[in-house]
């Protein structure tokens, strides 16, 4: 087991390096020439070099990207251009927002899905089957945001229940996790559906029937069980969606989250805040990832055993 | 006589077993599904009015002509979905913006389609470093959420609608590279390929006369439910602003506008919204419906 962690780890090396370039090369483009703009226009070429010496802009786009990466390993970001703070202390400060919503949009997401997934399951092709699969669709079928901006129309401005916007108490954060969380529940009910019925099929749940264990307990403690590993699997990889669907909500719901943060540095072309938060967002999402992985092996005693040999 | 009878069983054998194509196979299945026909009947009316919307419509005078005197007027006979902050009929909009959202969805998927497959295909024919190397890159992409990549790749390239295809397209690859990967990796040994190798075939020619036409079935499937993804992700970059320029009416800037319109005038963000779900419910109602007919669990 310790092995396949090590493996998994030193093969997270190489990606995290492209994932970062990637990133690099592509806010390279973006960026022309910021220089010129933050020098202005009276600015002398001697002075614009000693700038982009400053600014770390010089030398070619690999040189540069050794110097980032460097630079990253001691946990600098570098600085904003428009705000000139520190883009790690930033994000660090908006992170912990986009790592609440991301929580509660996933436990949005389980707490509709798996009651919906098991209900359809074990009343195939009933009217209760019917709807959670109709309402599954739509939900995947539906905008986010739009389905933020309904809520907000419904909840906040017709019954007052939450606010439109902010992030002051529980309340502001109920209406960006649904919205969030919708289109995952709306996958994980059809792969709680479907897991639950190649389960339900299996000789091992009518032995546990013939042998009297009640009908609550087959579902719960033998069906679900076995049903919860492509469950698994599909949240984690569904962790990035949330993430990417979050800059959607933070935007609709005025949310001060690391969204929020990138959208508002593209407007302002604040390539390093951009650049920052992307990539320290990929590693996030590659990191939990390898975390939901390794939950998956220690899940399945199968996989488990595969390592412990 | 009893030769006869022979032949014309023969003949029935010879027409029941007779070789259908994947398209056929897919239509045969699909007429039993009732929500696939639902949802490819939807998808046919969308494309007809996006196609004859130019005949419908003057684009200058109901498409984008403002007239302030109009402005922001509720459902009516005389607007059908209200006007919106300009005085622009938003019925108008919403089928004009049809084109928009549809062929940003086809081309971005085309897009994915062509990096996709080239890479995955030629990744699971070649195998070995290049497999490796196309492999890893395809991880890379997929850690970083498509959200996030598409608005990276439009802020480097620039706004235009063409960017956007663009920039949805190239964040669509990654599943499109590993679909492909894993279809050839299945047919790659197979004797009729060994047959074209052993006759001297060039790869290249081997991979797209023989291998791709039978990885057929899994690329529609994917490409039908990847359009519908497309068009969402179009529709979130031209909301934050950073989709089709004003005064196109692409569907996700109209909501972005009626967002600020949101507490009196609500049915700014209704009609919108509800034609980019009913196009993407369409398209994943055919999705599926491909998809089971391609299934060979659920084949009768």
């Amino acid at each position: 087991m310790y092995r396949y962690i090590l493996k998994r780890l030193l093969m997270l090396i190489p990606v995290l390096l492209g994932v970062a370039f990637l990133i690099f090369a592509i806010m390279d483009v973006a960026a022309g020439d910021p220089v010129y703009s933050v020098a202005g226009a009276d600015a002398t070429p001697e002075q614009i070099e000693v700038l982009r010496e400053k600014m770390g802009l010089n030398g070619s786009l690999i040189e540069r990207y050794i110097r980032y990466i460097g630079n990253l390993l001691r946990g600098d970001l570098g600085t904003s251009y428009i705000s000139k703070l520190d883009v790690m202390k930033v994000y660090l400060q908006r992170l912990p927002n986009t790592l609440k919503l991301a929580t509660l949009t996933m436990i949005v997401a389980v707490g509709m899905a798996i009651p919906l997934g098991i209900t359809a399951a074990v009343h195939q092709n009933s009217i209760r089957d019917t709807t959670s699969m109709v309402l599954a669709l739509i939900g995947l079928s539906m905008p986010n945001f739009w389905l933020g901006l309904l809520l907000i129309l419904f909840f906040s401005l017709r019954l007052g229940w939450f606010p439109t916007g902010g992030s002051e108490g529980f309340r502001s954060i109920v209406l960006p996790a649904i919205t969030v969380g919708t289109s995952l529940a709306a996958l994980l009910t059809r792969t709680t559906r479907s897991s639950m019925l190649d389960v339900l099929r299996q000789d091992y749940l009518r032995t546990a029937r013939a042998k009297g264990v009640s009908e609550r307990n087959v579902i719960q403690k033998h069906a679900l069980r076995n049903a919860l590993i492509p469950i698994i699997t599909i949240f984690g990889v569904q962790f990035s969606n949330v993430l990417g669907g979050s800059v959607l909500a933070e935007t609709v719901f005025a949310w001060p989250g690391v969204g929020r943060l990138v959208v508002d540095a593209i407007d302002q072309r604040d390539i390093p805040t951009v650049t920052g938060a992307l990539v320290m967002t990929t590693m996030l999402v590659t990191i939990v990832n390898l975390l939901v992985d390794l939950v998956y092996a220690f899940v399945d005693p199968r996989i488990k055993a595969q390592y412990t040999k | 006589m009893e030769t006869n009878q022979t032949n014309r069983s023969q003949q029935r054998a010879t027409k029941l077993y007779k070789k259908r194509s994947t398209l056929e196979d897919i239509w045969r299945q699909l007429r039993r599904n009732k929500g696939a026909i639902i949802g490819l009947i939807l998808i046919i009316v969308i494309i007809l009015v996006a196609l004859l919307s130019p005949l419908l419509l003057d684009y200058d005078k109901d498409v984008i002509g403002q007239n302030i005197k109009q402005r922001l007027k509720p459902p009516s006979s005389a607007h059908w979905f209200g006007t919106d902050e300009l005085g622009r009929d938003i019925l108008s909009r919403v089928i004009y913006g049809a084109r928009y959202s549809l062929a940003v969805g086809v081309v971005a998927v085309f897009v994915a389609l062509a990096f996709g497959i080239t890479l995955g295909a030629a990744a699971g024919y070649i195998g070995g470093k290049f497999e490796n190397v196309v492999m890893r890159i395809c991880d890379i992409f997929s850690s970083i959420p498509s959200v996030l990549m598409a608005i990276a790749v439009v802020s480097a390239l620039g706004k235009s609608t063409f960017n956007l295809m663009l920039a949805v397209g190239i964040a669509s690859t990654a599943p499109f590279i590993r679909v492909a990967r894993a279809a050839v990796l299945v047919i790659h040994d197979e004797e009729y390929v060994e047959a074209a190798r052993a006759i001297g075939m060039p790869d290249w020619k081997i991979i797209w006369v023989h291998i791709l036409p039978n990885c057929l079935s899994q690329i529609i499937v994917q490409a039908t439910l990847r359009v519908g993804s497309a068009i969402i992700a179009a529709a979130q970059l031209s909301f934050l602003g950073l989709g089709v320029p004003a005064p196109a009416p692409e569907w996700g800037s109209m909501l972005s506008a009626g967002r600020q319109y949101i507490r009196d005038y609500s049915y700014m963000t209704l009609f919108p919204g509800l034609a980019i779900m009913l196009t993407v419910l369409s398209l994943n109602m055919l999705g599926d419906g491909i998809r089971d007919a391609l299934d060979p669990k659920l084949k009768r």
